[in-house]
């Protein structure tokens, strides 16, 4: 990871030098070693405190919503997974494109420091990886841990490549791999409907309507939330059981159905770790199932399943009734 | 000092459970808050920070404060504070050194003049039982905002390790307590809590947050301090979410709002974050437009408005909840550390 | 049971007055026909609308007035909307009295007083005005400048034109924005008059009015020579609870509405530049 953000630095440099970009959209340095965050450099001074390392899991895209507005062009930093949503937000008529320079990254999956902590390792000083060995360095002294068990959810099962990109720095390519990211949708269709009632109070009663997961997630681009507006009735930021467990959660998967490109950072910036994606991808699934396989976020044109119509479409009753193939 | 072993301490919730409201910290669904304990709950004493602070014991995150019925022009206005007049009182158990100096923090602002009554009379009819810390970790600096994280206060205190819960009443509603549960106590753990005291204390010296330099943070500096240049790049990443303002024991900002129901409207209030883009919004017009002055509200509030009106005492307690918590890694300590005097590079 | 303070009382509106396009003036009793409770000139009530939401307004009225409370209300939001839509006879809830008065025992005693407002700004200087008037024999020189974009604007030019200009010992300066038909008095922003009217410095002055006005007429007076710590304004930011403890109304280390909503100007200068 190192050599790779070596060649970014010296990317973002040159293109600030040259004048080429007025900005550049990346990670900047924490405290720790495992808590980098998103940033703007408008300098090369600035770019003391750069970063990319096995932490910068953030999802850049949607900060260029206004970022990109400004004067001049901006260049961004996209992982994988953070090109199908920028990718989306130009199809949407967020971010224009001629403004945005896109350098691809490679990922390789990016750690979860909560669940390396939750290994029981604390006072982390320094962390290296080597293929699937995560070597921790504590105050404590040093542990390894194997990489699967700790990487952020949204890298479990992700098998995305790079979809927008006006260059690209990669040194490692990921092999594509057998996973099944749906895996854990067909668990919770498996349970009986009391079973995953449980399941979704048990998670959902957990949410402290912080709306983390709705302002990072770049499919929620809504200039005005409906929640948020005084004049729609609905509006509530009041963390009433009823609403909260049955509707705010799922209202919003039905706001970004189809247009959700499970980059899966609901999850991720979750403070109580509900497994939110799976509301979202519950929806893939089905809209792979009912309109054939579609991944919203691979192109910035065309019509998508849910916003085009063909006479061979399903009928609603039959999705109702459960009888649609 | 009395102690209890580990083993017992199922029978030392059930019989407090007896007379009073168990809050302890139980995981649900993965994750450790405060809940009403109840047989077959996974109690953890361990966990080092709930998710959420106990402070929604005394200030919930939603409450209902009246009710009124309308007919036609006319209003009644329905008291509904009796209901805690039938609420047994409660034992809050587990709090952190951190969070219990954040209940006095709240104390300041719900118990001054005029008496919130909401906060009050939960606050009066809950029995405070706080533990040690014995494992802090990197994201704790309550050191600096002068707090013993192996001595808190409360009615009683209590230390864990391997085997025992070692107890010790400091109030009149302590001693109370204590007589309650006598019979699973027994004498001893003076030496084994100063020497976990002395442990833990070494670690906390070693904390990377643990000498945070403040001292920029006074009332003369306000306006220096609010004009600053860096409140613009510390906020660039701010998603404007309340997570830090939800999770912080000292935050208290709220919103009174009705909601319409069959039987009359409900006038209720509920958490609200100087965060959100609303929080300042009038019919004509907002005095905050941008991220940047709603994350500067925040952080002057807690290092510099709030010691202002209260005696110097800061509103932040060094938790470190929001360090753990901030989706894109902003928090309080990188405030402390841009703005707060020239010992913290 | 402890008192609340965010537990409203029950009050009875029992008259409505219209005074411009956008403002109505409310009369409050509470259901025993009484005063609901004592204020100063300056300070505020909650006002509130079951269902619909409660809004902060400055009591109108005068202290001195024993009978009822009166609340001039511009309607620009959703609970003013439906305030407006009210009659003699429906009950609103009403909490208070809040915040800081104007010092009208304190530094207003004895002094000449200059009183600038525009627009719905006159509604807090109204109360405190008639307080003067009511114990006109503790105050000086009594010198009130007030305008509105149109005469039709002007709020409660009635009891102004009929009773405060007939007083002899009260100077009261009307304009408005622009020449209007009917209007045969002075036309042209508040600022602008302030200054043309060249106004003895040494009086201690209110200002009450659109931050606009505010800015303009406070620099229009410092250039006349008034000094910024007899200077006094009002405040307004979104408030909920009233006490100081919601957070809403926050600047810098002052809550509005308990540190406010009157401030003397060199008070204002120490705050952050956030209202």
């Amino acid at each position: 990871m190192k050599e790779v953000e070596m060649k970014m630095l010296e990317r973002a440099k040159a293109l600030l030098e040259s004048g080429e970009v007025a900005r550049v959209v990346a990670w900047k340095k924490g405290d720790f070693c495992f808590d980098p965050s998103p940033a703007v450099f408008e300098s090369v001074e600035e770019l003391d405190t750069f970063v990319y390392d096995w932490f910068c899991g953030a999802n850049l895209s949607k900060y260029l919503i206004q970022i990109a507005k400004k004067e001049g062009k901006t260049a961004v930093f996209l992982k994988p997974c953070d090109t199908y949503s920028f990718n989306q937000l130009v199809k949407e008529h967020r971010i224009d494109r001629e403004k945005v320079y896109v350098i691809a990254v490679e990922c390789l999956a990016k750690l979860d420091v909560e669940k390396m902590k939750a290994k029981g390792v604390s006072m982390i000083e320094s962390v290296e990886v080597v293929d699937k060995d995560v070597h921790v360095k504590t105050a404590y002294g040093e542990e390894t841990l194997y990489k699967p068990d700790v990487v952020l959810t949204k890298c479990e099962t992700c098998n995305k490549t790079h979809q927008a990109k006006d260059e690209e720095i990669i040194l490692h390519e990921r092999p594509e791999r057998d996973v099944n990211r749906f895996a854990e949708v067909e668990k919770l269709e498996a349970m009986t409907e009391d079973e995953r009632f449980a399941f979704w109070r048990n998670q959902l009663s957990k949410c402290i309507r912080c709306n983390a997961c709705r302002n990072v997630c770049p499919a929620c681009s809504c200039v005005k939330c409906v929640f948020d507006n005084p004049a729609s009735g609905i509006s509530a930021k009041a963390n009433d059981d009823q609403f909260e467990e049955q509707l705010f959660h799922i209202i919003r998967a039905f706001h970004v159905a189809g247009r959700c490109t499970d980059c899966g950072e609901c999850s991720r910036v979750c403070p109580q770790n509900i497994p939110l994606h799976l509301l979202n991808r519950k929806f893939i699934k089905d809209i792979d199932g009912l309109y054939g396989e579609f991944q919203a976020g691979e192109t910035t044109e065309g019509k998508t399943p849910l916003t085009s119509f063909t006479e061979g479409d399903v009928e609603p009753k039959d999705v109702f009734n459960g009888e649609a193939k | 000092m009395y102690r209890i072993s580990k083993e017992k301490l199922n029978d030392l919730y059930a019989k407090i459970n007896e007379t009073s409201g168990l809050y302890i910290p139980v995981k649900r669904a993965g994750e450790v808050n405060y809940a009403v304990w109840g047989e077959g709950k996974e109690v953890s004493l361990e966990t080092l920070k709930t998710v959420k602070s106990p402070k929604s014991m005394f200030f919930p995150q939603t409450e209902n404060m009246m009710k009124f019925k309308t007919d036609g022009k006319n209003i009644e206005v329905i008291d509904v504070r009796e209901q805690f007049d039938e609420r047994r009182p409660f034992v809050l158990f587990g709090v952190k050194a951190c969070d219990y100096k954040a209940i006095e923090v709240l104390d300041k602002v719900f118990l001054g003049d005029p008496v919130d009554s909401y906060y009050k009379m939960r606050r009066e009819t809950t029995t405070i039982v706080t533990l040690a810390c014995s494992r802090p970790e990197e994201s704790c600096f309550c050191k600096v905002f002068d707090v013993d994280a192996t001595a808190p206060q409360g009615d009683v205190t209590t230390w864990l390790d391997a085997e025992y819960l070692y107890w010790q009443a400091n109030t009149e509603k302590g001693e109370a307590l204590t007589a309650l549960v006598q019979e699973l106590l027994e004498e001893g753990g003076e030496t084994e809590v100063a020497t976990q005291q002395a442990q833990t204390k070494a670690v906390i010296e070693r904390l990377p947050f643990s000498n945070l330099d403040l001292s920029r943070f006074t009332p003369e500096n306000l306006n220096a301090l609010f004009n600053e240049k860096e409140w613009e790049e510390m906020s660039e990443a701010c998603l404007g979410c309340g997570t830090c303002t939800f999770v912080c024991p000292t935050c208290q900002c709220f919103d009174i709002r009705d909601f319409k129901t069959n039987e009359g409207v409900i006038r209720y209030r509920c958490w609200d974050s100087c965060m959100y883009s609303d929080f300042t919004l009038m019919a004509h017009g907002n005095s905050r437009t941008t991220q940047m002055q709603r994350f500067r509200q925040r952080f002057m509030h807690k290092l510099v408005y709030y010691p202002s009106q209260y005696d110097g005492t800061y509103s932040c307690v060094g938790c470190g909840r929001c360090v753990n918590k901030c989706p894109q890694n902003l928090n309080i300590v990188k405030v402390i550390k841009t703005l707060g005097g020239k010992n913290n590079d | 049971m402890i008192e609340e303070t965010l537990i409203p009382k029950v009050g009875v509106i029992t008259d409505v007055r219209k005074d411009t396009p956008d403002v109505k003036t409310f009369r409050v009793v509470g259901t025993d026909g009484k005063k609901l409770f004592q204020h100063m000139p300056g300070q505020c009530a909650m006002v509130s609308v079951p269902g619909v939401g409660e809004c902060m307004f400055s009591i109108t009225s005068s202290p001195t007035n024993e009978e009822y409370m009166e609340f001039s209300i511009k309607k620009c939001g959703c609970v003013t909307e439906v305030i407006h839509a009210m009659e003699v006879g429906q009950q609103i809830t009403v909490r208070g009295p809040y915040g800081k008065n104007f010092p009208v025992e304190e530094d207003f005693k004895g002094k000449d007083l200059l009183f600038i407002a525009g627009g719905i700004g006159l509604a807090p200087l109204r109360s405190v005005i008639n307080y003067v008037r009511h114990y006109r024999d503790h105050y000086g020189k009594v010198v009130i400048v007030y305008g509105a974009r149109s005469k039709d604007d002007l709020v409660d030019i009635e009891e102004i034109q009929t009773e405060w200009m007939n007083e002899p010992n009260i100077e009261v300066y009307l304009t408005i924005d622009r020449p209007q038909e009917g209007w045969d008095g002075h036309v042209g922003f508040v600022p602008a008059y302030v200054k043309e009217l060249g106004l003895d410095p040494n009086m201690t002055a209110v200002l009450c009015g659109p931050p606009i006005m505010i800015k303009f007429t406070l620099a229009g007076l410092l250039e006349l020579g008034f000094e910024k710590s007899r200077v006094y304004t009002t405040l307004e930011l979104r408030m909920k609870c009233g006490v100081g403890k919601c957070g809403r109304c926050n600047v810098g280390d002052k809550f509005v509405c308990k540190d406010g909503p009157v401030f003397r100007m060199t008070e204002l200068d120490e705050l952050p530049d956030e209202y």
